[in-house]
């Protein structure tokens, strides 16, 4: 029993808005509807959540929010800017300058150090070499990490290569974090760690979008999207954020 | 994104990943050693032929019967056929040709052996020549006197002995006014030349110079197989400028001479240091293009390597391209970057292989020929090695460079 989207905020407001954006894979013969009509509008500074069954089209919602795919139908904006018909470029250079992504599995380049996994993004971002670094050295140190600027990501233990991500995901001040089960491949008190640092980020004017499977994540975003089979089953305020009752005690380590 | 970025991140790259980028460099380092070791032998050779033919004096040249050393054994045998240069000749020269101011003519016999006391030289060359010996060759005479019209006119039985003949036989006492053994006949030592060291061997050190008549008197006309000698005739123009007027003048008067009919081919060659160069360069054209080719395939086979390895490489690095995509990399950054990666390695496979081939071709001259070769390094074969690297790297990288730069980004980032 679906339930309709909650009110839209003010399409000035919304830093991104979706309407009946459908993605349909084709195998074959078969197709898979991977989404099938979702509209959602969300806020900047927005802290959400969005959840749902396996497969249920959250991995494709936030690939399609971050640039990565586009849709099958359906429009969508970012920034007040239409997306669809973008040539692989353009969408680049969204993905560049408006988008931070954190992936489940971290996607740091092994064979770069820490500090030039985090340079990235301003590598193709065209900014200048002694910028670039004062910037990756601000971000590291943003999430602890001023000490292992020259170490491999192998060097590193999952919770410090998830906070390299992090910083690479923030280094150019991105208008979206987008953080696809970023707690997934880390035991619980660690990524308690880094939805700490979520929370800081959103509490510094950050928008986050997350997807997860456990409620105790969800429970810090301030909104909860439900997807089930390609749509939106429900779309609600979180009642008591997490984040909230430790608010005092969320301290980054600097 | 800027050039350098992408040109460290190349060679972050290639790093990585030694063994096999060594492995791939192998074809381009062995195509471009076989050109450059090539290239460089010959430019060693040439270099020094040009600096012994041009000491040989660019105002002079040669009329001799015999087509000069880079000849083909076809024109060798159409040679044989032909009269003798005479001395007659020399003196129709001397006589008729306005442009030339000293004409010698010299006898040459090889294989003779020296004698003083008990000391000996196994085998030397002797020359019968005219006073203009020194100048016209070059080669001067260094301590006592050069022969005389008066030596040749009366066939005085005196020798100008060379550097390393003086050397050998009178290591320790002023050979000048003593008795040497010429083929057993004895001669007086009146000078002695300069010491003209050649790449091409000491046989400018190891010969004596006599008057031409005193060596017919010994010798006669004709060789030991009954052949008439030929006369080597040494002509010097006036003026460098006069150079080519002097040899058309003079191949007219031997023309003449000889009662050739207009419009049949010389029966006598003429030649001066700038044609001998020319000659060498038509046959070591030969031997370039050969290596060319040669390396030319090898690269190509080489080229086909880099491809194979960039292909695995964008394969391997299916993931890496996804993230770079994710964080905003252009498909023209991501394919600027792995056709750097194949240039560079080209290159650096092009480099080693320069200093290879440098070193590989100045070695093989001096081993193979003489030590006394000086290095050369063709700067411009090394420039056109390096662009055929960068070439090959663009050829053969492009095609791996575009299937990276066309990954959806998706795909690549689910990549196991
Ligand atoms: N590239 C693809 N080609 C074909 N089908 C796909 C592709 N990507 C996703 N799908 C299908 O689309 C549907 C939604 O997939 P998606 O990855 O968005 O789910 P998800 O909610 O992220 O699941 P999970 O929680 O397991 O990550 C699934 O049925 C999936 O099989
Ligand atoms: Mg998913």
């Amino acid at each position: 029993m679906p339930v309709a989207p909650k009110v839209l905020p003010e399409l000035e407001s919304a830093v991104l808005v979706l309407r009946d954006v459908v993605k349909t894979y084709v195998m074959g013969s078969e197709e898979v509807h991977a989404l099938s009509g979702v509209s959602v509008s969300i806020g900047k500074n927005e802290y959400v959540a969005i959840m749902g069954p396996s497969g249920s089209g959250k991995s494709t919602l936030m690939n399609i929010i971050g640039c990565l795919d586009v849709p099958t139908s359906g429009s969508y904006s970012l920034g007040g800017e239409m997306v669809a018909d973008k040539s692989e470029t353009e969408l680049a250079d969204i993905r560049n300058r408006l988008i931070g992504f954190v992936f489940q599995t971290f996607n740091l380049i092994p064979r770069a150090d820490v500090l030039h996994n985090v340079e990235l993004p301003l590598i193709y971002g065209g900014v200048n070499k002694a910028k670039r670094i004062a910037l990756a050295k601000e971000a590291l140190d943003r999430v602890g990490l001023s000490d292992r600027l020259t170490h491999k990501p192998n060097e590193l233990s999952g919770g410090q290569r998830q906070r390299v991500a992090i910083a690479r995901a923030l280094v150019f001040d991105p208008s979206i974090i987008l953080a696809d089960e970023p707690t997934g491949n880390l035991d619980s008190r660690t990524g308690e760690e880094i939805m700490q640092m979520l929370d800081d980020l959103h509490a510094n004017g950050q928008t986050i979008i997350l997807v997860t499977h456990e409620d105790n994540i969800a429970a810090h975003a301030s909104r909860a999207i439900v997807l089930r089979d390609g749509r939106i089953e429900s779309d609600a305020q979180v009642e008591n954020p997490v984040r909230a009752a430790r608010a005092e005690h969320t301290v980054l380590a600097h | 994104m800027k050039q350098l970025d992408t040109f460290v991140m190349s060679l972050q790259a290639i790093r990585g990943n030694k063994l096999r980028s060594s492995l791939t460099l192998f074809g381009i380092v062995l195509g471009v050693a076989s050109i450059i070791a090539v290239m460089t032998a010959i430019t060693v050779i040439q270099n020094t032929m040009e600096q012994e033919m041009s000491i040989l004096g660019a105002q002079t040249f040669q009329v001799q019967k015999w087509p000069n050393g880079f000849s083909s054994g076809e024109e060798r045998r159409k040679a044989m056929r032909w009269p003798a240069v005479t001395i007659a000749e020399a003196d129709e020269i001397r006589k008729r040709v306005q442009s030339v101011d000293i004409v010698g003519a010299e006898l040459w016999q090889f294989g003779l052996k020296l004698e003083y006391r008990d000391k000996e030289i196994e085998t030397a060359s002797i020359v019968g020549g005219t006073p203009e010996y020194p100048q016209n060759n070059v080669h001067f005479v260094a301590d006592g006197r050069n022969i005389t019209q008066m030596d040749v006119r009366a066939g005085r039985k005196v020798a100008v002995i060379g550097y390393g003949v003086a050397n050998t036989l009178y290591p320790f006492i002023d050979p000048i006014g003593r008795e040497i053994r010429i083929d057993g006949r004895k001669y007086e030592v009146i000078g002695v030349f300069d010491e003209k060291k050649s790449a091409f061997g000491s046989q400018y050190d190891n010969y004596v110079l006599v008057p031409i008549s005193a060596f017919v008197n010994t010798y006669g006309l004709s060789n030991e197989d009954g052949w008439p000698r030929s006369v080597n005739i040494t002509v010097h123009a006036r003026t460098p400028e006069l150079v080519d007027d002097a040899i058309t003048e003079t191949r007219q008067v031997i023309r003449r001479a000889r009662g050739v009919p207009p419009g049949d081919d010389d029966n006598f060659t003429i030649f001066n240091s700038e044609s001998s160069i020319e000659q060498f360069n038509m046959i070591t054209r030969g031997i370039k293009i050969g290596a060319f080719v040669i390396g030319t395939i090898a690269l190509l086979v080489a080229g086909i390597g880099i491809m194979n390895i960039m292909l695995v490489s964008v394969t391997e690095r299916t993931r890496e391209i996804g993230i770079r995509k994710s964080l905003g990399a252009r498909p023209k950054d991501i394919l600027r970057q792995f056709l750097l990666e194949a240039i560079v390695l080209c290159n650096i496979g092009g480099l080693i292989g320069v200093l290879l081939g440098f070193v590989a071709g100045n070695t093989l001259v001096q081993l193979g020929m003489s030590s006394s070769f000086e290095s050369a390094v063709p700067v411009e074969w090394a420039v056109i090695g390096l662009v055929f690297c960068t070439v090959i790297g663009v050829l053969f990288g492009m095609l791996p460079a575009i299937r990276a730069s066309r990954l959806n980004p998706i795909d690549a980032l689910s990549y196991e």
